[in-house]
């Protein structure tokens, strides 16, 4: 069975991270070779499309779906912006997750999550420079599980709050 | 038969990732003692609906909705925004007025500030009981408090955030776990 890696933008445009994922050459050459990867699915949101002629892998597609927990479910990688959202989805799922900063937007709270994430041990992040060189890590690298929050520690809160 | 006694709960909805985190919330809660829930929604905000019609679909007799304008719209000036939160709050006041909640449970961002004070005011003057106020911080913040955040930390509000970090920084808030 081959290997997928899903690269999901959200709504955001990130131009940088599609086409280094598609045109850098040291990016293709460590998902093939390294990490074994024969197909890359891309959620491209408002980024430009992508050329994906003469790409030596097969690639597909989008820019939106109702939900993407069907591919990050399917994917042996996924390479994500650093939207919270994703990065819990990807989390939960329990899916090898590299996190790529988009230093065009300046919004800084989304950096935090990816930051602390790391720190624990959950996923790596980068920026699009470094891409090739942080996929290199994910070779037999196993991450630390991440937990869900258990919502009942908020219904257990309310109860003694109310009472 | 003693039935439990039922908590008039009001929910602000804020939009995208805070609508997905207060149901999450919601889902670790007793639906049978937080009851009526009355929820808000931003008029412009089909997403927030959409979720709360699938958490709702089987109590729809124990919920209540009102479509509300929004205090701030991402990208909108601080200075235009000032008059869109005034009337906002002018119109939430009757709203609160009339639910005469319990508990409110609000995440941010947008539409939450004002009915937080319009409750509080109400309360002062004796129009309604004062409910207790619960704001939960996104798990998003890590390292800071969001602007909806540092302003409910002046005003009798219960705050918990999701990392520990945080409630070191900000006395105020309480870490109880992580949540979502």
């Amino acid at each position: 069975m081959g290997k997928r890696a899903f690269v999901t933008v959200g709504t955001t445009q990130f131009d940088l991270l599609i086409e280094t994922i598609v045109h850098d050459p040291n990016v293709l050459q460590t998902l093939v070779d390294c990490l074994q990867i024969d197909k890359l699915i891309l959620q491209i949101g408002n980024s430009q499309k992508p050329l994906i002629d003469n790409i030596s892998i097969p690639i597909e597609y989008y820019q939106y779906k109702d939900s993407i927990e069907n591919d990050i479910q399917q994917a042996d990688i996924v390479i994500s912006h650093a939207g919270a959202g994703t990065i819990l989805q990807a989390l939960e799922a329990h899916k090898p997750l590299l996190v790529v900063v988009n230093e065009k937007l300046m919004n800084n709270h989304q950096l935090e999550i990816a930051n602390e994430m790391e720190q624990h041990g959950y996923l790596f992040h980068c920026t699009c420079s470094k891409l090739a060189t942080t996929l290199k890590q994910f070779v037999n690298h196993t991450f630390k599980q991440y937990e869900k929050g258990d919502p009942l520690l908020f219904g257990q809160y309310l109860n003694q709050i109310m009472s | 038969m003693n039935q439990k006694k039922t908590i008039p709960t009001l929910i602000v909805l804020g939009s995208g990732g805070h609508t997905t985190e207060m149901f999450r919330l919601l889902s670790g809660t007793d639906m049978n003692v937080y009851k009526p829930r009355y929820y808000t929604i931003a008029s412009t905000d089909k997403m927030s609906a959409t979720k709360m019609n699938e958490f709702e679909q089987n109590t729809l007799k124990d919920m209540n909705v009102s479509f509300i304008n929004r205090s701030r719209h991402v990208g909108q000036s601080y200075f235009s925004s000032i008059f869109t939160t005034l009337l906002a709050f002018f119109t939430v006041i009757p709203l609160v007025y009339r639910i005469k909640p319990k508990l409110i449970l609000v995440n941010g961002p947008g539409t939450c500030i004002p009915i937080v004070i319009a409750s509080l005011l109400l309360s002062i003057f004796f129009l309604i009981d004062r409910p207790k106020i619960v704001f939960v911080e996104s798990i998003c913040r890590v390292e800071s408090l969001s602007l909806t955040g540092k302003i409910l930390q002046y005003l009798p509000v219960h705050i918990l955030v999701q990392w520990p970090q945080l409630s070191k920084l900000y006395p105020k808030t309480q870490y109880i776990g992580r949540l979502v």
